[in-house]
């Protein structure tokens, strides 16, 4: 029977199902648990309490990256509840035999970065971590997806997860993005026609030409944000790009295994006659830098576009749900998107603070000032990604045009860490949410690619690099 | 996990839709590592406000949250659950959740209830009308029963009977743990381990 990519990946990891007719889930294995200090310490006070072990230490990673401070990151965090949640997670890693890369180690930074970086996130593989952006390692081709703390307990203690199998969706995308328009802008057109909850029960696999033709990194952006719509999980067939991209990665298959490992992963792409439950086709040729005005990520205009009148909407809930996102925004309908000043741009992210990110905003930054009264915070998602940007020589792009280049770590993109918006403070960020407070309690957040971040940094106002005067390179 | 069959209590009709889990508690209050004492992060930037429909005296002591549609969407985050019901709610209705909420949900034993959002409006309006109405939720039968109201709601059946005999799931599992062992004798030798 054809089958599509995720269920094949699914098949495979079915340790038992229920006899048929029972409602019983599948029991799934799981080849790789990340995790981090947030949503971890009940779970491992769990295991503790039952007297029970990690079955498979050896499939299990964990990094410190949502409290870590970006600056001074060679003392103690000075936060004391921060610091007692990190030394948490060291004190359960070292009692129960688990890895961890900690901060002032070279492997340290966002969970979501650290996994592909060291080529442990592979095709074919289940991939869960309890955090929802977990869907980013889909971009290989593995079946990712976050989950809650209990869930954690129960893949520490059992290296397996209950789990219904969800409906499949294709969302195809013909074509090729125009010039200067980047991954980010084509999920969040994606999200903005489908809502934030249009994707729920389904496993999406994101397919057509506009999406083969993306890099990992870029493919990563995309997977990442299925969860800002709904979806259980997004993926992508591994292909030509995901094998460049892996192989002589430190925890990738090397020799005779490597041959075997892709052989097998070449299988794993649905088969020309299987059926979705779902599908949606979008053409990336219409698609154009796209901003958010509201406070959910489905709350978005292209940037050419104005902030919509709430009026207009014909759901009432959408309505009165548009009107109090206006409020909180400070914003009126109809203003030109362009028109709107920021306060502070944030590059950085498990969305977009990879290095080919850094190096596109870099190249908009390059020759240019940071607007007066605008902040530019640049976090690298990883120690590997600042020193890898380091050697390229983007930080001090970065400095010399007034912006700040920080340490690893998920920083602004949540206010759990030292770097927050204050109250009514304005961002163009480059992260995955813009709900109320998430930046920093009164923060008021729209969500922009690393391109529009770099060319709004440069106007203080919301930009894309279209609207820059010509590059005045320094000589 | 305590049982859940029955139960029956007055609502808050919760007007928005959309609720994510950052709103239902924000991050600032997850940077704890025990599992009680996340009432006070509940809605915590709305709560500030003397208006909001949890500070009002008419809902004081309410056990059943009536949300718009999209309700616990965002973050994976477990302590929303754990919030919730630390803050008294047994029972959450709307007319969509979001997965992973969902499923915490029935992990960490609040029933999570969706019903149309015909039957959110109307538990809407029995509630404003009357704040002191009687929900009664019953999970055996899966039914919603207010006033003249009785109307089904849906959660999964496994679900359902995990809640309503209180397993735990890990118990379960282990039961199957030579399933377990003899599956990991067939995985590729090349997967990778991170020891």
């Amino acid at each position: 029977m054809p089958r599509t990519l995720a269920e094949k990946v699914w098949d495979e990891h079915v340790v038992r199902s229920a006899a048929p007719g029972k409602s019983e889930p599948d029991l799934l294995y799981i080849d790789l648990h990340l995790i981090h200090e947030v949503t971890s310490p009940q779970a491992f006070e769990g295991l503790r309490s039952a007297g029970r072990s990690v079955r498979r230490p050896d499939l299990t990673l964990a990094t410190e990256d949502h409290n870590v401070p970006t600056l001074d990151v060679d003392k103690p965090i000075a936060d004391p509840v921060s610091r007692m949640q990190v030394e948490t997670l060291r004190r359960n890693a070292e009692e129960f035999g688990v890895r961890l890369h900690p901060l002032g180690d070279v492997e340290q930074g966002i969970v979501h970065v650290v996994g592909p970086q060291l080529g442990l996130s592979q095709p074919g593989m289940t991939i869960v971590c309890g955090d929802s952006h977990t869907s980013t390692h889909g971009a290989f081709g593995a079946l990712a997806f976050g989950i809650g703390t209990s869930e954690v307990e129960h893949v520490l203690a059992t290296q397996t997860l209950m789990q219904a199998r969800p409906k499949s969706m294709a969302v195809t995308v013909d074509g090729s993005l125009p010039g200067g328009v980047t991954a980010k802008d084509l999920v969040l057109s994606l999200i903005a026609h489908t809502g934030t909850g249009g994707g729920q029960g389904y496993i999406v696999e994101y397919r057509g030409s506009a999406i083969a033709e993306l890099s990992m990194e870029a493919r990563m952006t995309i997977c990442n944000m299925s969860i800002e719509w709904g979806a259980k999980a997004g993926l992508i067939a591994p292909d030509q790009t995901t094998f460049d991209y892996l192989e002589g990665r430190p925890e990738a298959p090397q020799g005779a295994d490597w041959a075997a490992a892709v052989e097998h992963w070449n299988t794993l792409v649905t088969d020309d006659d299987a059926g979705f439950d779902a599908e949606i086709v979008l053409d990336a040729g219409t698609m154009a830098p796209f901003v958010t005005w509201g406070t959910n990520p489905g709350q978005g205009v292209p940037l050419s576009e104005s902030v919509p009148d709430p009026g207009e909407l014909t759901d009432e809930g959408d309505k009165v749900t548009a009107q109090k996102a206006l409020e909180y925004m400070g914003l009126a309908a109809g203003t030109p998107m362009r028109d709107i000043a920021v306060d502070t741009v944030f590059v950085g992210s498990c969305t977009n603070g990879r290095i080919e990110d850094l190096r596109a905003a870099a190249e908009v930054i390059r020759g240019r000032r940071v607007a007066d009264g605008t902040r530019l915070l640049v976090v690298p998602g990883s120690v590997r990604v600042r020193l890898q940007a380091e050697q390229e020589g983007l930080d001090v792009v970065f400095k010399e045009a007034g912006g700040e280049w920080r340490g690893a770590g998920c920083s602004m993109c949540l206010g759990m860490n030292p770097d927050q918006l204050a109250p009514g403070e304005r961002s163009a960020s480059t992260s995955n949410r813009n709900f109320e407070g998430r930046q920093g309690k009164g923060g008021r957040t729209h969500l922009v690619s690393p391109l529009v971040a770099a060319a709004t940094a440069v106007t203080g106002r919301l930009a894309s690099p279209a609207d820059l005067p010509p590059h005045a390179r320094r000589a | 996990m305590e049982k859940f069959t029955r139960h029956a209590g007055t609502g808050v009709p919760l007007r928005r839709s959309n609720v994510d889990t950052d709103q239902i508690i924000p991050a600032v209050y997850l940077k704890r590592v025990t599992r009680t004492g996340f009432e006070d992060g509940l809605f915590a930037a709305w709560r500030n406000d003397p208006e909001f429909v949890t500070n009002r005296p008419e809902h004081t002591g309410a056990s059943v949250l009536v949300a718009g549609p999209d309700f616990g969407t965002g973050s994976s985050r477990e302590h929303a659950v754990w919030a919730l019901m630390d803050y008294g709610f047994k029972v959450v209705v709307s007319s969509r959740f979001g997965d992973i909420f969902r499923g915490n949900s029935g992990k960490a034993g609040l029933v999570a209830a969706q019903v149309t959002h015909d039957v959110v409006e109307q538990l809407w309006k029995l509630i404003e009308t009357e704040p002191t109405t009687e929900i009664v939720v019953d999970l055996r039968e899966r039914t919603i029963q207010a006033d003249a109201l009785t109307a089904p709601f849906e959660i999964d059946d496994y679900t359902r009977w995990r809640l309503l005999e209180g397993l735990d799931d890990i118990d379960i599992t282990l039961s199957h743990v030579h399933d377990i062992d003899a599956y990991e004798a067939t995985r590729f030798s090349w997967k990778p381990a991170t020891l």
